[in-house]
């Protein structure tokens, strides 16, 4: 069983409430941080190789350095618990079953970062966790970790949640920041940064509620001591939401290093297929990152083992990988429909383009329309090239990163599956249920598609 | 903005008032613009689950904004509802995990059930089946919000039970 640090404690009973958490040690971390110099904080943090867990993987230290200290203007920290990547629900797990682990992480990162004012952006469907987390941050008021001289240090901070209203734009740091100031969801050009200019053009550090909830852990047992946990770059552990076709879905928490076959077929985790059923491909880390082919899942072209790191999930780069991402694992079995699937997100991606851009606003249509004809038995042959090319023009041309999210989806659905593209275009009538391959999977018709010549 | 010329009678009480003015007790004196959307879903949850213009520019005097500002945020959130809806909104989460685990399906069973299409109201003002985007529950699927809560690892059996939980009155839609 790997190292747990974020969950070591969720069976214990009433670990919700503010009594137990604390007598379990909880808060130690503040009186610890307290005591120490907020920059020093920064350096642990640094050294423990903590990367940003919302998906991009940045490193979390090095976000924290850029807060521009020097203006004198009040800094804040905003906690993203905005998580809507398809695939994901980990923010939540960790929110409703150990919020204090939440609200203590923030404590210690508003000292750090010199914050007197912080909050925490939740997406607006997760409304019962967030009057769980208004009733923990009263709480924590109560017991005097929050306002003002919190214990006799001198610090004073505030703590709040903010409630989004559906919009995985959103997630995307400058438009969460626009959120939170009361607008539309539009994502800002950068630079300057929020590190710079943030909310209410204050300095701003935005980090994702997992990445704040490990802090605690790193400043009672150092960085170093964080950096031995995982492999190589990919230090700590990791909360993996795994969804799709498996026997256990859930949230599991695992040490970074173990093999994604291991994650998959254990009983500890995803405990295999249901109804044993052949694996078809594998989503690791959130709608947005390349899907997977069966092929590709266990082992890397290069033949070997595929693991669980950022590292390894992108080995071979994008013809024969993906990305860690935010952990969202999605298992598809042999009776999913790859064009359908790939319809689906670009549906979620034209849903929730802000529309400031046009490639996006227009493209992630297109790409929508097209997939649903594709996918209706009204495809052409030279749809499939289409598709490439418009995910090729929306990638790299917008303000934020939601087209790239759209795109390569598209872009590697075609690139290992393409051959069911074609049977769709070409077999019209075979595909006319919905739930085509349930009744024929795609293995026992594939041999049809090299025959047709267009 | 789609406007309803359905009439909406506005009633912001003082409990509701106490409310709003906590949530803009969270954010600077100068900045109260940033309530907007928690306040918002308090002002919608008090109102039938939806805002009308008329409600939407009482919010706009309440945090001492423009009603352009708060109709600009209105009509980019997918929660906010600009006509009435049922007073049960099966809003069922329609994205891939979900359509992996039997969504579609169970959608249609809803519609067929309840005599409605997607996005219709049945005529007893009860019941709407509506399909939003992923709603963070991919590994109990498939599910559905209603009203704060949501409705995880559904068969069609637990939906008829829902149902008839929601006839008879044992469904909480919103925490207070």
């Amino acid at each position: 069983m790997g190292k747990k640090i974020l969950l070591d404690k969720i069976n214990i009973p009433g670990i919700k409430t503010y009594e137990v958490y604390r007598e379990n040690g909880g808060y130690k971390s503040v009186e610890k941080a307290l005591t120490m110099q907020p920059d020093d904080i920064t350096e642990e943090v640094k050294a423990s190789g903590l990367r940003g867990r919302g998906g991009a993987g940045f490193p979390v230290g090095m976000k924290w350095s850029f807060i521009d200290k020097k203006s004198g203007k009040p800094r804040h920290l905003v906690c993203n618990a905005d998580e809507s990547e398809p695939g994901t629900f980990k923010d939540r797990f960790l929110m409703e079953y150990i919020p204090h682990l939440l609200i203590e992480g923030m404590i210690t990162s508003s000292f750090a970062l010199g914050c007197n004012l912080s909050y925490i952006y939740i997406r607006g469907e997760y409304m019962w966790v967030f009057k769980i987390l208004e009733k923990a941050i009263k709480e924590a008021y109560a017991a005097g970790w929050l306002g003002k001289n919190i214990k006799g240090s001198g610090y004073d901070l505030d703590l709040y949640v903010h409630v989004g209203a559906g919009a995985y734009i959103c997630g995307e740091e400058t438009a969460l920041i626009e959120s939170l100031e009361g607008k539309r969801g539009n994502p800002r050009i950068k630079p300057p940064f929020p590190a710079i200019s943030g909310l209410w053009a204050n300095p701003t550090v935005v980090n994702n509620v997992e990445s704040i909830a490990a802090v605690p852990w790193i400043v009672m047992n150092s960085g170093a001591e964080y950096a031995k946990i995982g492999l190589e770059r990919s230090t700590g552990t990791k909360l993996i939401s795994a969804s799709g076709h498996i026997k256990n879905p859930g949230v599991y928490e695992i040490e970074m290093g173990i093999t994604v076959e291991e994650f998959m077929n254990s009983d500890e985790y995803c405990g295999g297929m249901i109804d044993d059923r052949p694996l078809k491909a594998l989503v690791p880390g959130g709608s947005s990152v390349p899907i997977l082919p069966a092929h590709l899942i266990y082992k890397t072209a290069a033949g070997t083992d595929r693991l669980m790191t950022y590292e390894s999930l992108s080995d071979g780069g994008f013809a024969t990988g993906s990305m860690l991402g935010s952990g969202g694992f999605i298992v598809y079995n042999d009776t999913t429909c790859i064009v359908r699937n790939t319809w689906n997100f670009s549906r979620f991606y034209h849903h929730e383009s802000c529309g400031q851009c046009t490639p996006c606003r227009e493209g992630t249509g297109w790409l929508e329309k097209i997939l649903w004809r594709i996918e209706n038995g009204q495809g052409r042959e030279e749809d499939i090239d289409l598709l490439w090319n418009i995910q090729s023009k929306i990638e790299g041309n917008t303000i934020c990163p939601l087209g790239d999210a759209a795109s390569w989806p598209v872009a590697a659905a075609i690139r290992h599956f393409r051959e069911e593209f074609e049977y769709h275009v070409r077999f019209p009538e075979k595909i006319k249920d919905r739930n085509h391959f349930v009744a024929e999977p795609f293995s026992k018709v594939q041999h049809l598609v090299g025959k047709q010549t267009v | 903005m789609e406007i309803s010329n359905s009439k909406q009678e506005i009633n912001i009480t003082e409990a509701l008032m106490t409310r709003i003015n906590e949530l803009i007790s969270h954010y600077p004196a100068d900045k109260k613009k940033s309530a907007l959307i928690p306040v918002l879903h308090e002002v919608q949850d008090a109102h039938d689950n939806w805002l009308s213009v008329e409600l939407q520019q009482k919010v706009a005097e309440i945090l001492d904004i423009l009603p352009i500002e708060v109709y600009e945020v209105v009509t980019f959130y997918t929660m906010f509802n600009t006509k009435p809806v049922a007073k049960y909104m099966f809003e069922f989460c329609r994205t891939s995990c979900c359509a992996t685990r039997g969504v579609e399906d169970l959608m249609d069973y809803a519609c067929s059930k309840l005599g409605v299409k997607e996005g219709e109201i049945t005529s007893d003002g009860l019941f709407q089946v509506v399909g939003v985007e992923c709603l963070g529950a991919c590994g109990y699927a498939p599910m559905l919000q209603l009203g704060d809560f949501y409705h995880e690892k559904l068969s069609k059996d637990s939906f008829d039970k829902l149902i008839e939980d929601c006839k008879a009155e044992k469904i909480t839609l919103h925490d207070k």
